[in-house]
């Protein structure tokens, strides 16, 4: 009981402490390229954070470092308050990791790639926790079959959800809608705001703008191995000159058009937009 | 923590043997080659063939279990490598788990696969006219031996599943273990070699392996050279490993 109290004392304590995640002049290399080149920034608890940049920026590479898989040339690099180099089993245990192509395995149906990572993770009870999963990423039905046969939204949001088992604090979610069609993208988005509802930490990378525009409470834009802009859009925006009022016909985007047409969560999608356009 | 790392390289192992049971083709494919030597040796090249011993099939079939090991072991080269490519195996490295747990998994799933493919041949060459006069024991340690075997080229198989850079690099490192066992005492008795191969073929792992196995299966005394055979499995087996863990170690950091 005793020991009990302390550790949550002490989770408590880092909590307060520490940032979800700290990166401070974070270097790495690939042979005579250089990919990070003194990389800092902080994530507060419970918000998104998107790292924006080109391909190459380096983001994927950042992420790697945060999740353990891959060690920083200099630098420090801490998650839920452990570093990553010195304690990398803690921060192990505060992630989870959404990578850059989805993690799922072909073989395996739906419901057993999540009964795995249920059982890797030790989860008291996994049929509960991964039928709740199903349900809410809209997968019960398909749960009994080969992951091979799901389309790529499907095969994400799978890949999400087994990234949800076991509640870690954080979530990084490295470009998790590259090359998903837009209904798919929305559904993720869908999912990363009930993620940050719930008070999960997410770090996002992404190399749309409106992504990163729709998601994040800070944005951070990775260029050439360097953050050159850190803020919230508010912040990045007063970078700018001030706007001007020009009168310009709005078109609809073509993402407009084959949403409504389609007319899935479409029109939620064309009022968000309508209502910026407003403020 | 240790019955934490048993738990989860049991999970792991559950995944990989349904990748065997879901794609019954791979044991197939494993056992094709084999049966097509039994074969082609048995009925085509074994009537020419003098080995001394009253059947040609019962002198064959350690050499032919041999041929299914090498080709069987190819599999987890593939599997491994797949797993590297799909990102599975980098969410597993992120989670809080025991790290060489993943590699077990697929060591053990060998095991059992290769178990199932052996049964296979040796039914097949019992169905053509295979018989042994041997007892439980005796079959014990051929099972025994078979299995050590296939436990040290599996974890040799290991190294190129996780440093191929495509599919048939990955598989392309058991050619050469299907075909050593032309050049030992498999198929023919090394007797008629010329000089240098000869002293190859007579010292080569295989040889002491295959002759054990032979040996232990027409019930006839195994004399020293199970010692041989075993201690060429132990040391494959432990050299396999650590370059394995190593590679494995680069691979992750």
């Amino acid at each position: 009981m005793f020991t009990k109290k302390s550790v949550v004392d002490d989770d408590e304590r880092r909590r307060r402490e520490h940032p979800a995640i700290r990166v401070r002049g974070l270097e790495k290399s690939y042979g005579k390229v250089e990919v990070l080149r003194g990389v800092d920034f902080d994530v507060a608890r419970g918000s998104i954070f998107a790292l924006l940049g080109s391909n190459g920026s380096g983001k994927t590479t950042t992420v790697r470092i945060l999740a353990t898989v891959l060690k920083a040339d200099a630098g420090t690099a801490g998650v839920n308050g452990f570093d990553v180099a010195t304690h990398p089993a803690d921060v192990r245990a505060s992630f989870s990791l959404t990578g850059q192509f989805t993690a799922v395995d072909d073989i395996l149906t739906g419901r057993e790639n999540l009964v795995l990572v249920a059982k890797l993770r030790r989860i008291k009870d996994p049929g509960t926790v991964v039928d709740g999963l199903l349900d809410r990423f809209s997968l019960t039905d398909a749960a009994t079959r080969k992951v091979s046969t799901y389309s790529g939204g499907m095969r994400r949001r799978l890949d999400i959800a087994m990234s949800l088992i076991g509640n870690p604090p954080v979530i990084f979610l490295d470009e998790p809608t590259t090359g998903l069609d837009p209904e798919a993208r929305i559904e993720v988005w869908q999912a990363v705001k009930e993620l940050a509802a719930n008070g999960t930490t997410v770090l996002l990378t992404t190399q749309y703008l409106n992504e990163a525009e729709h998601l994040a409470d800070r944005i951070a834009i990775l260029h050439q191995g360097r953050i050159i802009a850190n803020g919230t859009l508010a912040e990045l925006k007063r970078l700018l000159p001030p706007a001007k009022v020009e009168y310009v016909e709005k078109q609809p985007t073509l993402e407009e058009v084959f949403l409504a047409i389609i007319g899935d969560d479409g029109t939620n999608h064309t009022t968000d937009t309508t209502t910026r356009e407003h403020e | 923590m240790t019955t934490h790392a048993i738990a989860e390289t049991a999970a792991l192992t559950g995944r990989t043997l349904r990748h065997v049971t879901r794609s019954v083709d791979t044991i197939l494919t494993t056992t094709m080659m084999p049966i097509a030597f039994l074969m082609l040796f048995v009925y085509v090249l074994g009537g020419a063939i003098t080995t001394g011993a009253d059947s040609y099939v019962n002198y064959l079939l350690p050499g032919i279990l041999i041929v299914t090991i090498a080709s069987g072991i190819s599999y987890t080269a593939f599997r491994l490598f797949m797993d590297m490519q799909s990102g599975i195996f980098e969410r597993f490295q992120s989670m809080p788990i025991a790290r060489p747990g993943v590699l077990w998994a697929h060591v053990l799933t060998s095991l059992c696969a290769n178990l199932i493919s052996l049964v296979i041949v040796v039914g097949v060459a019992v169905l053509i006219g295979f018989r042994s006069p041997a007892g439980v024991a005796a079959w014990l340690a051929v099972a025994g031996i078979l299995l050590l075997f296939t436990l040290a080229l599996t974890w040799l198989a290991v190294i190129p599943g996780l440093t191929a850079k495509s599919v048939d690099g990955a598989a392309a490192f058991s050619y050469p273990l299907i075909f050593l066992p032309f050049i030992s005492s498999a198929f023919v008795p090394t007797d008629t070699m010329p000089g240098p191969l000869r002293a190859f073929a007579e010292n080569q792992p295989l040889t002491s392996i295959v002759n054990t196995i032979r040996a232990l299966l027409a019930d006839q005394p195994v004399g020293t050279e199970i010692w041989t055979a075993l201690a060429w499995c132990a040391g494959i087996l432990v050299v396999a490993y650590l370059f394995a863990i190593a590679t494995y170690r680069r691979k992750i950091s």
